[in-house]
């Protein structure tokens, strides 16, 4: 595994106005690594993503992506990554394949239609290729947004709640999908996610936040043994209480 | 060598986004009639004022095409700009804003491929009314020769560049600030000089309209059909006036774009 960071965040911070949603975040992310963003609602996942993407410009700090200052030369690093969200649509009235003849000509992909039809195939969309992406369910849509994602075969794939209004059978099967996708390509994926045992089984690392700072950090198991939890809901849980690691199980403040 | 592969990219991505919503009016007829709806609408009730003032007027009567051609020509103007806001505020009302600008599309791609939106929704609109105009009331837009071609890119041009400042007031303010798309033209027509020369506005209002390409654009038309001559002295007013204003139209829509990445409006876009 190659021990370079793909994702290298120094003292990044984000302030809207008087709040602030992301209070000096430093971290490292190794190339072909799953890492979990974890953190309650409001804890700065989704400002993070969006200042990964380029999508957000952060007040303070330093973002290098895939080896490059996002700020500067975020157009060098896009075609190499892709994101996926379940509260980011597709035009609607498209049909799902014409939502992804277009996403495949605005990353310069070349044999589309070959790879639009073996994604259809991996992710079960075939069936619904020429059905306007409005007229899906919320877990095809996120198929579709899935298949968007992984278009252009990324090196760095951003995942704001990749499994979220699935099935528990169709959110299986996506995460067998990003496993395989993942072991195939040697990717890095960084998602967020508040399915615990999506952690558990997919992410090598977890960041914690809370109110925007980076709280704790480390790989789930050694988290669970940390905070002497069975599962990595429970570690959640004491986190986002603001309970210590290590049988401190009083929470400082009250849950919400 | 990259210089032509970066161009080449460029369009390829340009063409991308004009695939897109080629393929939303391809999939609704609706669309389309829509587009052609009101100029022709309003083609047919300057027709029949024509008609009558031919008789009651000899303004009028000195070139009868006169109100058919301002009405026309005004609403290149006008579909021009509705061109660019609404096909933007299309990618705002689907939400799609955060995927295209995760994608390599640059802000001033998505600004290419909303002005060649423009010009094939603005003809698209136009055909219509001046085919109906010709059955109707024996009347050829085209009859203008030439210098319809230079009416009509001064035009465009000018509801290019105030399609991108309201499409910018929209990313800044969000889709509450939508009706100032329909609005925002008619504030100049009273200054344009559509249906009547700029010297019956008092003085300091014409001083005005001579900072607007639109004014020299109609004035250029009465020359035309009242003198049978082609002013290149308004043409190139125009043409300047428009340089201008389009790249000042492409600077508010960028520096709203870079407001909005502070903000973090590209994701969380609507009301």
């Amino acid at each position: 595994m190659n021990a370079d960071p793909i994702i290298s965040v120094s003292n990044v911070s984000k302030h809207f106005d008087r709040i602030v949603a992301v209070d000096d975040v430093s971290f490292e992310i190794r190339r072909g690594t799953t890492t979990a963003l974890l953190g309650g609602n409001g804890a700065g996942k989704t400002t993070t993503l969006s200042m990964l993407l380029g999508l957000l410009l952060p007040t303070a700090g330093r973002i290098r992506v895939l080896g490059e200052d996002i700020l500067r030369h975020r157009y060098r690093v896009l075609p190499r990554m892709n994101f996926s969200s379940p509260y980011v649509d597709l035009p609607r009235r498209l049909s799902v394949e014409e939502n992804l003849r277009v996403y495949a000509r605005l990353y310069g992909l070349r044999q589309a239609r070959a790879r639009i039809k073996e994604l259809g195939a991996q992710l079960n969309l075939t069936e619904m290729m020429r059905r306007p992406y409005g007229q899906l369910s919320a877990g095809q849509k996120t198929r579709v947004a899935l298949a968007k994602a992984l278009l252009n075969h990324p090196e760095l794939l951003l995942l704001d709640e990749p499994t979220a209004s699935l099935d528990p059978d169709t959110a299986d099967y996506v995460r067998g999908m990003l496993q395989d996708y993942k072991s195939r390509t040697g990717a890095t994926i960084l998602l967020a996610s508040h399915n615990m045992s999506e952690v558990e089984r997919l992410c090598d690392d977890v960041i914690m936040l809370r109110a925007g700072k980076l709280v704790d950090r480390g790989r789930p198991r050694a988290l669970l043994e940390r905070y002497g939890r069975q599962n990595m809901e429970e570690v959640f849980i004491d986190i986002a209480r603001d309970r210590r690691a290590g049988g401190d199980q009083e929470p400082k403040q009250a849950a919400p | 060598m990259s210089v032509l592969r970066g161009v080449c990219m460029s369009v390829q991505r340009i063409t991308a986004l004009v695939q897109r919503h080629v393929y939303l009016m391809r999939g609704s007829w609706p669309r389309i009639l829509e587009l052609m709806y009101w100029p022709t609408v309003q083609m047919i009730l300057w027709g029949f004022i024509t008609l009558f003032l031919i008789d009651h007027s000899s303004w009028v009567a000195q070139a009868s095409g006169v109100l058919i051609s301002a009405v026309l020509l005004w609403d290149v103007l006008f579909r021009s700009q509705l061109g660019v806001s609404l096909v933007f505020m299309e990618e705002m009302w689907s939400r799609n804003l955060g995927h295209l600008f995760v994608s390599p599309l640059r802000p001033v791609e998505l600004v290419g491929a909303l002005l060649v939106m423009s010009l094939i929704r603005t003809l698209i609109g136009l055909s219509g009314a001046a085919l109906f105009a010709m059955p109707l009331f024996d009347y050829y837009i085209f009859d203008l020769g030439w210098p319809l071609v230079a009416f009509f890119a001064n035009l465009l041009m000018m509801g290019w560049a105030i399609g991108l400042v309201v499409s910018g007031i929209v990313l800044r303010y969000g889709l509450g600030a939508e009706s100032i798309a329909w609005a925002a033209m008619f504030a100049v027509q009273p200054v344009s000089g559509v249906y009547y020369p700029i010297n019956i506005l008092p003085e300091w209002l014409q001083a005005v309209a001579f900072f607007l390409p639109s004014s020299h654009v109609f004035e250029g038309m009465r020359a035309v059909l009242f003198e049978h001559i082609f002013r290149v002295d308004l043409l190139v007013n125009a043409l300047v006036l428009n340089g201008v204003y389009l790249a000042l139209g492409t600077a508010t829509f960028l520096m709203f774009f870079r407001i909005a990445r502070v903000r973090g409006q590209l994701l969380n876009v609507g009301e």
